[in-house]
């Protein structure tokens, strides 16, 4: 892809930036009301370079990235500021010249693969159409296209040509949204939350793709993603936004190991790093809410929820103060803002863990088979065998449709398991909800991913939670009302929300109520299904605090699914590796961890991003997860394995979960010796 | 795909079997009685009597059903009580007659209503949308009875450019049939105006602010090929549904647009022959628009996942 891209835009200004924002504010109409969404953002990307934007959402992440494409909805409008791309104005420009701009200098990556393509037109078509815009005719346009599928290392261009988005994974869709960006070979490529909605494996593999095109094409990027470690890895300078305002900017490496904005401080104290565990440390938190839109406080917007703020910084607006060569931040206090006092304590013994050896839950030869639509049999758990004490959590991980939420599913009694599947509450076999005793129903709760859809929009926080404890305790009258108080105390929900209803709740004050509601009846288990996944981190640090105080007073036990390793890590005694509804690995999680790996774990582990810039040797496998209806014949996992023997065994004979060290399961072939160990790296504190 | 046709198919079958036995009924619970509206007034209650037994009315429910079922599968729709011939004589042309109407209102009303709701959605929010929209919902409102006598009044009385009945002079051409079926057409239109508009409005909002769209205008279409190959692809499946199932409706309309215009189709005949207690005219009016109607929302249902790659590719749930 040569001569139609190096066209025009690029030749006029070559040593411009390619991309200028000054003093951008941006409006949103609402009920006739200009509300401010972005104030005062100011950032250049230089050739070849790649800027990352970060913060959690509602901040003002997409409206820069549509603002630049002059792709604001209806209601929005740029009230001021300047956007230059390749030194030519953007927000000048007249329809046609827009188009055009569009057409070859800006490209954009999308968060929702899925969506972004049209649905009812084949892949080649779509991807042509970016050559046809060009003046290509059709044929070529096509031919075109399978090339840049190829560039985009798509395997089999000719077959994913001619099928339609439905037909094809997430990954490979982004694959295909990344090849029509690059394919022109823009100025500028915006990605916005390009690996959000994908698995960590899957994630890795997009995240290389685009730094290899980046270096072949040398084009500059613009990265969105609420992912400090992404961002991390990808970006050559990052700006922090919060309410709409670039609170620090700079070099990404300087910012991340040497935060100068409170906020930024804050952000990065919220990840559960490597090394993190809960029986040694808290996550901090960020205490308060973003302001909501509309609403301009007086002097610093971070200052309500700032522990350095002081009068100064709640009257005056604070200067954007120049640290040293293109990094600023806008904080009177930015000398003091990495001594910044922690929200939670620390250090804190948690006294979590195991407190008994009689098993509360025993998970014996489950299996689930469905029949599928063709009647095809789709074993989405295959003789699943574990044991949880109590006080102790198992975390769960493994790519979507491994059988995480399966499994959960079963523990909890919502999916019946096949027959001769076990699973015992406290020594009794248990079958699924309708079988249930009220009993056996208090014992094993469970709490979702969206607490959203999980709560009944039409009833009050106090009828949700008064309802779970006539169901599952009995009380009555006072005593049932104190307890509600106590309940509400102690997700640290406050009286006020107890006459409101989910809609009126932000995210972590919805899951707050669903925890309220399956702490009720003060269960065993506790059944966590991606409960933070759809939470920014500030307030995901705060479920996960709030999960292990309940732990250590309440010892409950908790099976704990997430796709993040980090949180899985910080919060879990013991995990289990799935692939396609088999138990690859299970021990200790500290040696889970530290190895020696499956090497399925080995490839998920060297899958997730670091914020400490350590660029662990990648593993990347090959292909995609196969069909749960058409498993691989020998190990499941042989066909995607970097570690496969070559004498055939893997190919042909399923390995069993064997015993490698006291308490640590492996179903692999390959002998002990031969398994990575990746050493952890202990990640920078604060 | 195919078991999905199949499934369909026995679908409409079974609702067919099922209107047919609700029109029988009624037919049966209805007051009148065959051989009294047959003889007429003066005729003895003996006679009308026996004929009644010749009818085969004093047979049980069920055995009648049975009996008048067969009959119409050999495609024997019985003999009208009011004109003493069988009814098919009179059904098939008025069914044509019919047809002609219904499909004049429907190639006016589809491309205008679509064009009216897509207007109407490019321009969401301002006066265009809020005209388009306020128009259509009045004119649902407005039955056809009033429409159709405003506008014989205005078109046909006051200023003589159309003509007031619908029947053009025998043997007339194409054009002049139409000339004729203008009028009545109309009021047909505007009741379905309003409904297919704010559907197809409906459906180009939603493609409009969908990220496929936004991905086709940044990729740098000129907007009308974002709007023809990208938005209406994607907007029209769910119209043409709506669109089928509104042949329904528009039966129930050309009862009284017929009759007002004095034009001898299915639905004036229906009409006459509720009025005149005829129930083999009736039973196999209703039935035949049953099977038009089934035939329709069939076929839309049939085209519209047909052009639904999502469907036509993977099977059916």
């Amino acid at each position: 892809m040569t001569e139609i891209a190096s066209g025009v835009g690029r030749a006029i200004a070559e040593s411009a930036n390619a991309l200028e924002v000054d003093h951008l504010d941006v409006a949103y109409r609402v009920r006739g009301v200009d509300h401010l969404a972005l104030r005062d953002i100011g950032f250049n990307i230089g050739q070849h370079e790649s800027f990352g934007l970060v913060g959690e959402s509602g901040c003002g992440k997409s409206t820069t990235a549509l603002a630049i494409t002059r792709y604001l909805p209806r209601n929005g409008r740029i009230t001021s500021g300047r956007i230059a791309l390749s030194g030519r104005d953007v927000m000048s420009m007249r329809q046609e010249e827009l188009r055009l701009l569009r057409a070859r200098s800006i490209s954009v990556v999308y968060q929702d693969p899925g969506r972004a393509l049209n649905p009812s037109m084949r892949i080649g078509r779509q991807v042509a159409e970016v050559f046809e815009i060009l003046g290509m005719k059709k044929r070529e346009a096509l031919e075109r296209a399978e090339e840049a599928l190829r560039t985009v290392q798509i395997a089999d261009p000719g077959r994913i040509m001619s099928a339609y988005p439905h037909q094809l994974s997430g990954g490979m869709l982004q694959r295909v949204v990344i090849a029509m960006a690059i394919a022109v070979e823009p100025t500028l490529l915006i990605l916005d939350e390009p690996t959000t909605a994908l698995d960590a494996t899957v994630e890795a593999e997009v995240l290389d793709l685009v730094s290899g095109l980046r270096e072949q094409f040398g084009t500059a990027v613009l990265f969105i993603s609420h992912n400090l470690a992404v961002i991390a890895k990808m970006c050559d300078r990052v700006g922090v936004i919060y309410a709409g305002e670039i609170v620090e900017q700079g070099p990404a490496r300087q910012v991340f190991d040497d935060p100068r904005h409170p906020y930024t401080v804050g952000l990065l104290r919220c990840v559960p790093r490597r090394g993190r565990r809960k029986d040694l440390h808290r996550l901090d938190t960020i205490p308060g809410f973003p302001p909501t839109p509309g609403e301009v406080p007086s002097g610093c917007i971070y200052a309500d929820r700032c522990a350095l703020a002081d009068d100064q910084c709640r009257a005056e607006t604070p200067p954007v103060v120049d640290l040293s060569a293109g990094w600023t931040s806008r904080c009177f206090k930015y000398a003091e803002a990495p001594e910044l006092p922690w929200a939670t304590p620390e250090h804190l013994a948690t006294g979590a863990g195991r407190r008994s050896d009689h098993p509360v839950i025993s998970i014996e030869h489950v299996s689930k088979t469905y029949a599928g639509r063709h009647g095809e049999v789709v074993r989405a758990l295959v003789d699943v065998n574990l044991e949880l004490f109590p006080g102790e959590t198992l975390g769960v991980v493994g790519e979507s449709g491994c059988g995480k939420t399966t499994l959960a599913r079963v523990i909890v009694g919502l999916t019946s398991a096949d027959p001769n599947s076990g699973v015992k509450v406290a020594g009794r076999r248990v079958g699924s909800v309708a079988e249930r005793t009220p009993e056996e129903l208090r014992l094993v709760q469970i709490i979702f991913q969206n607490p959203d859809s999980a709560l009944n929009r039409r009833h009050s926080v106090r009828y949700i939670i008064t309802r779970a404890l006539t169901k599952l305790t009995h009380l009555k009258g006072e005593e049932r009302d104190a307890r509600l108080m106590t309940m509400v105390r102690s997700v640290r929900l406050e009286p006020r929300h107890l006459s409101m209803r989910p809609a009126q709740l932000s995210g972590g004050l919805k899951q707050r109520v669903a925890i309220a509601r399956a702490f009720a009846g003060s269960p065993a288990v506790l059944v966590c299904d991606e409960p933070t996944s759809s939470l920014d981190v500030s307030v995901q640090a705060a479920i996960l605090n709030l999960l292990v105080d309940l732990q250590t007073r309440e010892g409950v036990t908790y099976v704990f699914i997430s796709h993040d390793l980090g949180v899985v890590r910080y919060l879990s005694d013991r995990i289990a590796v799935l692939y396609l509804g088999r138990i690859m690995e299970y021990g200790l999680a500290e040696s889970v961890f530290s190895g020696p790996h499956h090497p399925y774990t080995e490839a998920l582990l060297s899958a997730v991003p670091t914020l400490d810039g350590t660029e662990p040797e990648r593993i990347r496998l090959r292909g995609e997860i196969p069909s749960p209806a058409n498993p691989p014949p020998g190990c499941v996992f042989n066909t995607r394995c970097h570690r496969r023997l070559s004498d055939g065994t893997c190919e042909t004979v399923e390995p069993i979960l064997r015993e490698i060290e006291p308490g640590k399961f492996m179903r692999c072939h390959l002998p002990i010796e031969q398994l990575a160990r990746r050493e952890p790296t202990e990640a920078n504190e604060f | 795909m195919g078991r999905y046709i199949l499934k369909r198919l026995g679908l409409a079958i079974l609702t067919l079997l099922l209107l047919s036995l609700i029109v029988f009924l009624a037919g049966q619970v209805l007051p009148g009685n065959p051989g009294r509206l047959i003889l007429g007034n003066f005729a003895s209650q003996r006679s009308v009597d026996i004929l009644n037994r010749q009818l085969g009315l004093d047979h049980p429910v069920l055995l009648q059903y049975w009996e008048w079922a067969t009959r119409i599968m050999h495609g024997n729709f019985g003999r009208s009580y009011q004109f003493q011939a069988p009814v098919i004589s009179f059904l098939f042309p008025a069914a044509g007659r019919s047809l002609k109407l219904a499909s004049l209102a429907f190639v006016i009303v589809v491309p205008l209503s679509i064009l009216g709701g897509v207007v109407a959605a490019l321009n969401r929010g301002r006066t265009v949308d809020r005209i388009i929209s306020t128009i259509g919902l009045s004119l649902s409102t407005l039955p056809e009875f009033v429409s159709g006598i405003v506008l014989i009044v205005v078109f046909a009385i006051e200023l003589k450019i159309l003509p007031v009945s619908a029947n053009a002079p025998p043997g007339s051409g194409v054009l002049i049939q139409l000339r004729y079926l203008l009028l009545p057409a109309i009021p047909l239109v505007l009741v379905l105006f309003g409904y297919i508009a704010r559907i197809a409005r409906a459906g180009t909002v939603e493609a409009l602010e969908s990220d496929y769209v936004r991905t086709a205008t940044l990729k740098g279409l000129r907007r009308r090929t974002v709007i023809v190959r990208h938005m209406l692809r994607n907007s029209m499946l769910p119209t043409m549904t709506v669109v089928a199932t509104q042949t329904g409706y528009l039966i129930g309309g050309l009862v009284v647009t017929e009759t007002l215009f004095n034009y001898p189709g299915l639905g004036r005949l229906i009409y006459n022959a509720a009025v005149a207690k005829d129930f083999p005219m009736l039973e196999a009016g209703v039935l035949v628009i049953g099977v038009v109607y089934l035939t329709a929302t069939l076929l839309a249902d049939l085209l519209a996942t047909f052009l639904n790659p999502r469907v036509r590719l993977q099977g059916f749930e």
